[in-house]
């Protein structure tokens, strides 16, 4: 608790001092040797809270109108979307739309430029409209957070989005066209040139067919690096590239940093080449693909493969360029590193010198050091696996390995030289030591439960080049007996834990339940690094162009223009009226309507509607958006504002007649 | 008749002492002046509004020529009261707000040569201003207040009403609070200026005026 009451204090949060300073009250006292005196609360005493209890309640306690230092980014699972949340009050701020359609904000509900990006996630021609959310991640600036955008992968359909931090808006979705599934992404590399996506199940590349029984020969790994157009706020499909890779499951992976900067590090499991079939009396996978002591850490040179890739060293699939496995070793572009059993995490330290692989069957955490990687390529201190890639000597290039408990899982780091690595099976957050330069040792320091069967776990910009501390989020997949049961679905338990002191002084402040769906990762930034829009800057903003539209309606050119069975309708929104409030068509229109928002304060926002036609806009201030569709029901329809924007609120709506 | 309008000049053989007598009313006249053509960059009026909704408060500043602040806001909020655009206000004024100020500065300016009483016309319209600009302002408060648009939504519930032009007032949920702007201070300094400037004008020229009357 010591530290964290450096942080209110130097928080950029005006009013945070008086807290602070109910803070040294409660420090002093609970420093004390009894837990009495100090501030009395009714309250406290009452439910018989301890001075811990107390404690943790005033560290996530936010009185009305303050807010918090960090924001937490969290994927939605199956939920498809992303979930803000500020900490440490756990307070949840927005889930954004992104796969899923998100009524609420309009997304996907009539808008076209909601409706294109949406489109963009089709596989096949066909829409698919829910995303298993997995891995999010900032965009970075020399290593660390910039605030400026958001990547998220879906593992369930290969697919990628783009989230722009100035709107909080999915702006891009591109389906991989080489993979029908993913998972090791997203992850950035230090200056965001590159968005990674790693594999996951091998298929046959690009969406074919071929039977299980060519599985070694037909089926493929990947992984898929993005080129990011940061001036654009878009992936650009043209300058990408994926990598073939054997049939290994590849996991997740880091992007080198500092002084590995311009490699990158995937975890895999199944180097078995296991193809299940437990209804033929085979060992199923869950047997098959871990039976080896060891899987393979790829280690990847994507400065050489980028270069690879852009002579044309590539062979297409479904038009994509991809380096085959018989280049990649042949320019030396993959290597591999045995890593116990089954691993899942594959973390970077912060000054890029060592990188952390957890074998979730095996109770360490193995930590290879990026130099004796390098050194051990020079000297081809290596074997060749079955498809003749070079895997390192794992004693040269294996720097420590420390026993933290079952079921590591991922790691991420502080600003103490410390490391926290979550363990699903002891439902725990272990804290270890970083060795030299970090830490004297490479040691275990303690462990904290966590309630319970924790996944990822998220620290302050945990993953960047300087690490803050301070709060952890253990982002548990069960919570058993944490919360109602609100039928027999449970929600998850993210679970704040107080990582400001040292050694083993580490505590659970705060359980979260999120019911939208099972968040996997998480990334928090401080909350000042972040400069969103209050609205958007200009009436007649379209946010999918991130411009002003030239055909925007605005205040004085509202009208309705017929052109044969086309009606084109101009529209504003203003508390709390729309023009025009009468629009009559005949039945078998098509219609296109644009309607502005025309406001220009904070807040006002204005909804719109039209029943029956499945149509939400959330209009936010100066933003415009167009709807088109047939008026194939006629009718009478009242339009309304869809957002309580004012007194008269209700007032706020017209008729939409449709003649038969 | 232009010469009793100028009055006598000053006599050429005097003391330093003496002198300040004279160039007194000529210091004051051209501070003022000066005074007065700073404010023009100045707001003369400000309205500070606060309502539950708007926890930063709203704020509108008059200058002489043109409304700064949360203009757009406000008329945005004052259809539902039906009061008027602040377009259709003091178009008049406005419009020769700054020549207006200008032309007052000139004749400060024209009065340093005016060594009779005639001075007095020459700077008065100057000495107002301050108070013409108020008389102006709670006209056009009035008149926007005493038309509210009858089919507004709360016009009734609001009823017609005068915002005071100094001081606080309440419109619907808005606690307001009126205060004079920078420019109008400067404004009155100015007048107050003009006035010792009369004073001293009238210690220093009265003698040599009567001492005129007395040779003729």
């Amino acid at each position: 608790m010591r530290r964290l009451r450096g942080l209110w204090a130097k928080g950029p949060i005006k009013g945070v001092a008086l807290l602070a300073t109910f803070f040294l009250v409660v420090g002093a006292c609970s420093s004390g040797d009894d837990d009495s005196g100090g501030i009395t609360s009714s309250v406290a005493e009452e439910r018989g809270f301890t001075q811990d209890q107390i404690d943790a309640a005033l560290t996530t306690y936010m009185p009305s109108g303050e807010i918090d230092p960090y924001i937490m980014f969290a994927s939605g699972g199956q939920g498809g979307q992303v979930i803000v949340i500020g900490v440490p009050s756990m307070r949840i701020l927005k889930v954004i739309g992104v796969f899923t359609p998100e009524p609420w904000q309009g997304w996907g509900y009539g808008a076209k430029g909601t409706e294109e990006v949406l489109a963009q996630g089709q596989v096949n021609g066909r829409d698919v409209l829910w995303a298993d959310t997995h891995h999010p991640a900032l965009s970075e600036t020399a290593g660390d957070y910039d605030g400026q955008y958001l990547f998220i992968n879906d593992k369930a359909n290969a697919r990628i989005a783009v989230i722009d931090l100035r709107d909080f808006e999915t702006k891009q979705i591109i389906k991989n066209p080489v993979a029908i599934v993913d998972h090791g992404g997203t992850k950035v590399t230090p200056n965001t040139e590159w968005v990674i996506e790693g594999g996951q199940y091998a298929t046959p590349h690009g969406w074919e067919y071929a039977p299980i029984s060519s599985y070694e020969s037909d089926y493929k790994g990947m992984v898929t690096f993005w080129k990011f157009d940061r001036e654009a706020g878009r992936i650009d499909e043209s300058s990408s590239f994926a990598m073939e890779l054997p049939p290994y499951w590849q996991d997740l992976c880091d992007a080198g940093k500092l002084v590995s900067e311009g490699w990158v590090f995937c975890g895999s499991f199944n180097t078995e080449l296991a193809t299940g079939g437990i209804e033929d009396g085979n060992p199923p996978f869950e047997a098959g693909a871990s039976a080896r002591d060891n899987d393979y850490l790829h280690v990847i040179n994507l400065d050489k493969a980028a270069e690879v890739a852009s002579a044309g060293n590539t062979f297409d699939v479904n038009g994509f360029p991809m380096i085959s496995l018989q280049t990649s070793i042949d320019e030396g572009l993959l290597y591999f590193v045995p890593e116990p059993k089954s691993p899942h995490g594959s973390d970077v330290a912060p000054g890029g010198d060592y990188i952390v692989v957890s074998g979730k069957l095996d109770p360490h955490v193995t930590i290879y050091s990026f130099e004796k990687m390098m050194t051990a390529i020079d000297t081809e201190n290596w074997t060749l696996d079955q498809f003749g890639v070079p895997v390192l000597d794992f004693d040269s290039v294996m720097e420590a390995q420390i026993e933290v408990g079952l079921g590591p899982l991922h790691t991420e780091f502080d600003d103490q030289g410390y490391a926290y690595t979550s363990l699903f099976l002891d439902s725990a957050v272990a804290r270890w030591s970083l060795g030299p330069p970090y830490n004297d040792a490479w040691e275990l320091i303690g462990t904290v439960p966590v309630h319970y069967n924790i996944g990822h776990l998220s620290t302050a910009e945990g993953d960047t080049v300087s690490p803050d501390g301070d709060f952890l989020v253990a982002m548990n997949k069960w919570s058993i007996d944490r919360f109602f049961h609100p039928g027999p679905l449970l929600p998850q338990n993210f679970q704040l834990v107080d990582i400001s002191g040292p050694g083993d002084d580490m505590s659970v402040l705060y359980d979260m339940p999120i019911g939208m769906g099972e968040p996997h990762y998480g990334q928090i930034i401080k909350a000042d690094k972040l400069s969103p829009w209050d609205f958007y800057p200009g009436v007649g903003f379209d946010p999918h162009t991130m411009s002003i539209d030239p055909n925007a309606p605005v205040a004085g050119n509202e009208r309705i223009e017929r052109n044969g069975d086309q009606v084109e309708i101009w529209s504003t929104a203003i508390r709390s009226h729309f023009t025009p409030e009468i629009i009559e068509i005949q039945a078998g229109d098509h219609v296109v309507w644009h309607i502005t928002n025309i406001e220009q304060s904070v807040d006002s926002t204005h909804g719109f509607t039209i029943p029956g036609y499945n149509i939400n806009l959330s209009l936010e201030p100066g933003e415009t958006a167009t709807i088109e569709f047939e008026a194939d029901m006629d009718g009478v329809f009242p339009f309304y504002c869809t957002e309580f924007c004012s007194a008269l609120h209700l007032e706020m709506m017209g008729y939409f007649l449709v003649k038969p | 008749m232009l010469d009793r309008i100028l009055g006598p000049r000053v006599p050429a053989d005097l003391s330093a002492e003496q002198l300040r007598g004279y160039r007194l009313p000529t210091l004051l006249f051209s501070g003022a002046a000066l005074l007065l053509i700073i404010s023009i960059l100045m707001p003369y009026w400000h309205l500070d509004l606060k309502a539950p909704q708007f926890p930063d408060g709203l704020v509108v500043e008059a200058f002489v020529n043109r409304l700064q602040g949360d203009v757009v806001e406000l008329e945005g909020l004052n259809h539902y009261v039906g009061l008027g655009s602040f377009d259709d206000g003091a178009v008049f004024e406005r419009s020769i707000a700054v020549l207006g100020i200008l032309g007052l500065a000139g004749l400060l300016g024209a009065s340093l040569f005016v060594h009779s009483r005639w001075v007095l016309f020459i700077t008065l319209p100057a000495l107002l201003f301050p108070i013409i600009f108020i008389v102006d302002l709670q006209w056009w408060l009035w008149n926007y207040g005493h038309n509210l648009d009858p089919l507004a939504p709360f016009a009734a519930a609001v009823g017609e009403f005068t915002p005071p032009i100094f001081g606080p007032a309440e419109i619907a949920q808005f606690d307001t609070l009126a205060l004079p702007g920078p420019g109008l201070l400067v404004a009155v300094a100015a007048s107050v200026m003009i006035g010792f400037g009369l004073w001293h004008h009238r210690k220093a020229y009265k003698p040599l005026i009567e001492a005129a009357m007395d040779t003729a």
